[in-house]
């Protein structure tokens, strides 16, 4: 099967899983012993209330009829309203994700930075220091809980030696740009404004670093890993009867084929960024979806959580979808197979 | 029964197999850091009611926040706590919920996987389909969205983990079942008759388990982190209970004066989960040394 | 003399301890000669082959010997000079052709790579050679092959592009690792006669691995039998066939099974190799050896001059 088939057919998948998944979602967040209308409107109001609200709401409703309630409006692009912020749940999404994306993208960057050069470091120094050091640098990595690291580093680098800014995206006394994109870098860039763009990048520096040396653990080890496993090949040792520097065969040849599987693996990681983002805009203040489906969660409110929710899996599902068209793209193999 | 094993177990540890295994794991020094990371985990649970001898959970408002002495060598909370018996106890809490969730998704996950990848059709397309929505969720989101249906709490932590995680053994263990399957002595084993479950048990676990064991040991640290961050969100277990987790949150407001109260805790989460990750990671190199062989 | 090896030592490092691989090996080639490496897996052969271009792992290392080629020392030269060698003046082959292409480069590429290492020439001059090449080696449509991938290739014409690659830039010297080894029976004859062709026109020398009797003989100007890790008798082809002197020489003749006489068993040589983790005292061979003697036990034979043989036995001094 070709490329474009190939393409079509997984994106049919991720519709069908994207199904299971508002399914999913919606089970979980439906049937719950927790009583979020409650909760809201306090302890002092009457069971009336509760329940005028309720079926104001239409929670009062069966669930199968909520269910389809549900996809109706999601297919008008209808999330609901979040009983929290009294938005509409779209509204809410729309304006915080940008910010989870920035996050997520820049500390994507940086986790490919650190981990494909500390990869190719190990595999070719495999077993002496540098590869010894590298693989610990890894794992410290993936064992770090994110958000103590973002307040400790937060707490030395700012607090303490003032290198880095604090939390949020720009200084208090710097203006936001306009909003076209929601990225307040591409914004600033797109508007002139090159105060702010240097400014937000300061600003995105540390929870990029904090969150991307999380992810890049991953990325250092499948490097590793893939181009050990393609350094034993015959056709390696055939490079090299060539004559070429090993340089040349590393990069031209070894590389090639070892980043293959590396890819899939940068797309498994966007979604721990994402996980991470949850923690890291904790620390940070960032304004993005982190937060907002961290209250959410909190005050269970199932609108908003089903749309954060779904919101998540989607990005999560077409980043998949990517790497795998991308994998197709990058091996021969799997194209005409 | 037991002088069985008890002499399977004895033949086994004199094998030249066994002394190549311990050769390889005195070899790596990772795996030994890593080994005891994890047993030093495991001993101060256990041992916690004799290492850390002062109340993890009475409070003394008159010692609040103290910096660390030798009275308190990780220094007290805003409560008056000694930090150091509740980072001691709270191994406690962070190893069985890891435990828990790690034997309950194990098991789940493993067997279903086999199941599915042993008979085929219909009931592996299911699964597969299942996983697949399962994994199209980043692990930690899923967790919280369930941890937050169902409530904060230790049990409910436990739970919204192990729904979580089961997925990814029945990948593993299925992936591994389909390429036994269509080895020869699979072949030969049902030719002569041999009922399914008895392939099962005899041909198909050996093999598949070991990469999930790996996985199993490098889940131990995943669960740790896990359990840690939704206590640090608030959606797991809940204060007074010694996790380590929510002290890191709850030193948050006071990291600027008082360092302590955060820093140990997220310290001892860190330690615990490397011990994990460097086991599992030196299981896994051995066990690929040894299959090379 | 175009290559001289003098008491070759390889030795691997495993988990296991220290495995002589190579255990002193002396062979000579002439400019032109064929010579067949003959010899079971394990034997030696192969790192034999690899040390004399030095591709060998990591966990190898040649801890003694000389390898001469036109007059220097292989195993001294900087690096830099080696990749000279490598691929222009010496190339190699080995067994299985699609894994020793690059399965995500085009083969024409990989080809033409040979010749825009060593030489200053511009990406579609080399492509005309490349396909000047292919015709070469009979490969049919080389500008469809040129842009094809290992995976879509046939074995036999995934040989014929290893061929073409190795011999591209003329070396003097090609060390050939079981080529037609992996290949249909029927495809092994196609190649091995081009193989000869080419060799004869492009009057390469070259040293043919191979645990294959027969296959030595139909290239080969001389065989060099090994055991062990060292070699055990060297001849010219006929004079081996005809009065092969090592008993481990006979015992390879003996097995080889001849449609023309009919025979109940086929013959095969009791024991196996010996570990090569702690090989035992003595010749490497006793304890297979119908001619054992009482010295055999004791010291190793080295390779002596018997009339137009060498041979490293006891039998004969």
């Amino acid at each position: 099967m070709d490329l474009r088939t190939y393409v079509i057919r997984r994106f049919i998948l991720m519709i069908f899983v994207l199904f299971g998944i508002v399914v999913i979602t919606f089970v979980i967040s439906h049937v719950i012993p927790a009583d979020p209308i409650g909760a809201i409107l306090g302890p002092q109001a009457s069971p009336e209330l509760v329940e005028k609200i309720r079926r104001e709401w239409g929670f009062d409703k069966p669930l199968h009829e909520q269910f389809v309630d549900y996809i109706f409006k999601l297919m008008k692009g209808d999330l609901g309203k979040s009983i929290r912020t009294n938005n509409p749940v779209v509204e809410d999404l729309l304006y915080f994700f940008p910010a989870t994306i920035e996050l997520a993208t820049s500390a994507m960057i940086v986790a490919i930075a650190i981990g494909i050069p500390l990869g190719i470091i190990s595999a070719v120094k495999k077993d002496k220091w540098p590869d010894h050091i590298s693989r610990i640098f890894a794992l410290v990595g993936v064992s770090m809980p994110v958000f103590w690291l973002g307040l400790i580093l937060l707490f030395v680098l700012y607090y303490k030696l003032g290198i880095f800014p604090g939390p949020g995206r720009l200084d208090p006394g710097i203006p936001e740009p306009p909003r076209i994109t929601g990225l307040i870098t591409i914004d600033s860039l797109i508007s002139g404004n090159f105060k702010a763009l240097l400014n937000s990048l300061w600003h995105l520096a540390l929870p990029s670093f904090v969150l991307g040396y999380y992810a890049s653990a991953s990325i250092t080890r499948i490097t590793r890993t893939a181009l050990l496993e393609v350094l034993n090949q015959d056709y390696i040792k055939t490079a090299r009867s060539k004559g070429l520097a090993e340089r040349v065969v590393l990069f031209r040849h070894a590389l090639r084929n070892a980043l293959i599987p590396t890819t899939t693996v940068i797309g498994m990681t966007y979604g721990s960024l994402l996980e991470g983002a949850v923690l890291t805009e904790t620390i940070f203040a960032w304004p993005g979806l982190g937060r907002y489906s961290t209250g959410a969660f909190l005050s269970v409110d199932f609108l908003a959580v089903m749309g954060t929710t779904l919101l998540i899996a989607l990005i999560y599902s077409l980043a998949n979808l990517i790497v795998d068209i991308l994998y197709a793209f990058l091996d021969p193999r799997i194209r005409y197979a | 029964m037991h002088e069985v094993i008890t002499l399977a177990l004895m033949d086994y540890l004199k094998s030249e197999d066994f002394r190549i295994t311990l050769y390889l794991v005195r070899k790596s020094p990772l795996t030994m850091l890593g080994m005891t990371l994890a047993i030093s985990l495991i001993l101060f649970a256990i041992l916690a009611p004799y290492i850390a001898k002062q109340d993890p959970i009475e409070q003394d408002p008159s010692k609040r926040l103290l910096p660390p002495s030798p009275e308190h060598p990780f220094g007290t909370d805003q409560l008056g706590r000694d930090i150091f018996s509740r980072v001691i106890w709270g191994s406690r809490i962070s190893l069985t919920i890891a435990v828990i969730v790690v034997a309950i998704s194990f098991s789940t996950g493993t067997v279903l996987g086999i199941v599915a990848g042993y008979f085929g059709g219909k009931v592996d397309e299911l699964l597969m389909r299942i996983t697949d929505m399962f994994m199209a969720f980043p692990r930690l989101i899923l967790a919280m969205a369930v941890a937050a249906a169902l409530g904060p709490g230790i049990f409910n932590t436990v739970i919204a983990m192990a729904f979580v995680s089961w997925v990814y053994y029945a990948r593993l263990s299925r992936a591994s079942t389909l390429q036994v399957r269509e080895e020869m002595f699979v072949e030969a084993a049902r030719a002569i008759g041999a009922s399914n479950l008895r392939i099962l048990f005899k041909h198909i676990l050996p093999v598949t388990i070991s990469p999930v064991i790996v996985q199993a040991t490098l889940d131990m640290g995943g669960a740790i982190l896990t359990a840690a961050a939704l206590g640090f969100l608030g959606l797991g277990v809940q204060p007074p209970t010694p996790e380590w987790g929510v002290m890191v949150s709850e030193g948050r407001r006071f990291i600027t004066e008082q360092w302590w109260v955060s820093t140990f805790p997220g310290f001892a989460i860190l330690l615990a989960t490397l011990g994990f990750n460097l086991l599992g990671d030196g299981i896994n190199d051995i066990l690929n040394v040894r299959s090379r062989r | 003399m175009l290559l001289e090896i003098r008491d070759l030592k390889v030795i691997f490092h495993t988990i296991r301890g220290m495995v002589r691989a190579v255990n002193g090996v002396d062979l000579m080639l002439n400019q032109g000669e064929i010579i067949g490496l003959v010899g079971e897996t394990g034997s030696g052969k192969t790192v034999t082959g690899l040390s004399i271009l030095r591709l060998l792992d990591q966990n190898a290392e040649i801890i003694d010997g000389k390898i001469i080629f036109d007059g220097r020392d292989l195993l001294k030269l900087p690096m830099n000079e080696m990749l000279k060698i490598r691929g222009k003046e010496i190339s190699m082959i080995f067994q299985e052709p699609k894994a020793a292409l690059n399965p995500v480069i085009p083969v024409g590429d990989q080809v033409a790579e040979s010749f825009m290492v060593h030489e200053r020439i511009t990406k579609s001059e080399a492509k005309k050679r490349v396909i000047e090449m292919f015709n070469r080696v009979e490969l049919p449509d080389p500008e469809r092959i040129y842009k094809s991938y290992p995976h879509e290739l046939s074995g036999g014409m995934a040989q014929r592009v290893v061929i073409s690659m190795a011999l591209a830039l003329r070396p003097k010297l090609l060390i050939a690792d079981e080529p037609t080894s992996a290949l249909d029976v029927t495809i092994q004859a196609q190649i091995m006669d081009l193989f000869k062709e080419l060799v004869r026109q492009f009057k390469t020398s070259v040293i043919y691995i191979t645990h294959d009797m027969a296959l030595a003989a139909e290239i080969s100007d001389k065989i060099a039998v090994m055991y062990a890790g060292r070699i055990v008798e060297v001849a010219k082809t006929e004079e081996i066939f005809e009065e092969p002197l090592h008993p481990y020489t006979r015992g390879l003749l003996r097995s080889i099974p001849d449609v023309k006489r009919r025979m109940k068993t086929l013959f095969s040589m009791p024991g196996e190799i010996p570990s090569m983790l702690n090989p035992p005292p003595g010749c490497l061979f006793h304890p297979r050896c119908p001619d054992k003697m009482e010295i055999c036990e004791r010291k190793v034979p080295i390779l002596k001059k018997v009339d137009e043989h060498e041979v490293a036995c006891f039998l004969y001094g």
